[in-house]
């Protein structure tokens, strides 16, 4: 007997990544799920953003990695309530894992949730996690070809962040190759442009956030 | 390697609807999967062998339908499928390009006895 189905593989994905959201909008969270290769600067964006945004919004943030504690003793260390997530065998984050995260952090007070997802241009793109916006950062030194290679991911971000702009004098690097590509596949992206390092853009991406924290 | 939990939702899914028809076997599933979707069908098969293996879905067959990635040229509308993966119209190598076909990524039907 044949039994038509016509559901999504990731419809289990989905339906708990909405429930998250929901968790999150009955707090006023705005929740923004960072994604990007190894290296490119996820962790140092968020120590960066909580600098510039300390004491005007209440930051948490959940870290996915395969292994360690590292990125979230870094975030311990601002005094800011943050749960980590080792995934092991897995190469992105999960709707389900996030849940019981959720229930760790102190929902209440707080507006904006980073969710720093496993460093990969290509898994992370295929499950929700009930976050409002997808980040994507690309650094100089990955190359400007990164959006040509890992075409989905771009599609889909809302936000693609070039960081390490100040190695853009040293590096080959074509900038106006790689806007012309994301903006190609994404006309409705927002590109910003920073370094962690130095501090450049940093103003920008978070008047950016702020405008997007819900009242 | 995220086929590993793909797979677990391809056997969540097919048991769960096999249990509501009251089926003892699953002998067939049925998956459509996008060029762009990400999901390695040798992969799927790989992980779906040892995880089927205590359910009645085991030594069910895998059949993969899968769809093209289809793209469209915003500048000249020609429609085409990316050539060595690149996102580049082949006939004005613009590279505004919307995706019209190539994401999905879904169970069609599954076979039971």
């Amino acid at each position: 007997m044949k039994v038509e189905i016509l559901k999504n593989i990731t419809s289990a994905n989905d339906a708990i990544a909405a429930q998250n959201q929901q968790v999150l909008d009955k707090h006023n969270i705005l929740a923004l799920n960072i994604m990007a290769s190894p290296g490119a600067g996820k962790t140092s964006l968020i120590l960066q953003t909580i600098n510039c945004l300390k004491g005007k919004l209440n930051i948490s943030v959940i870290e996915g990695d395969v292994a360690s504690r590292i990125d979230a003793d870094k975030i311990d260390k601002e005094g800011i309530p943050v749960v980590q997530i080792n995934v092991g065998s897995a190469c992105s984050l999960e709707a389900q894992m996030i849940t019981p995260a959720l229930d760790k952090l102190p929902l209440d007070k707080v507006n904006l949730l980073f969710i720093e997802n496993v460093g990969n241009l290509i898994c992370p793109a295929e499950f929700a996690l009930g976050e409002h916006r997808k980040v994507v950062i690309s650094s100089i030194p990955e190359g400007d070809d990164k959006p040509a290679k890992y075409p989905l991911m771009f599609t889909l971000a809302d936000v693609v962040i070039i960081n390490k702009i100040d190695l853009l004098p040293h590096l080959e690097f074509d900038l106006h190759n790689f806007t012309k590509t994301v903006k190609g596949i994404n006309p409705k992206v927002k590109i910003f442009q920073v370094s962690c390092n130095t501090g450049q853009g940093i103003d920008e991406w978070c008047s950016w956030i702020s405008s997007q924290i819900k009242k | 390697m995220h086929e590993l939990a793909i797979t677990q939702n391809i056997l969540d899914l097919a048991l769960n609807e096999a249990k509501a028809v009251q089926a003892s076997r699953i002998s067939k599933i049925s998956l459509v999967i996008g060029e762009l979707s990400g999901v390695v069908s040798d992969s799927v098969e790989f992980y779906f062998d040892f995880m089927s293996r205590d359910s009645m879905a085991v030594d069910a067959t895998l059949e993969f339908i899968i769809v093209p990635a289809q793209l469209r040229c915003r500048d000249c509308q020609t429609e085409f499928n990316p050539q060595d993966s690149l996102w580049i119209c082949p006939n004005c190598k613009s590279v505004n390009i919307d995706l019209l076909a190539g994401r999905d990524c879904y169970i069609k039907s599954i076979e039971v006895e």
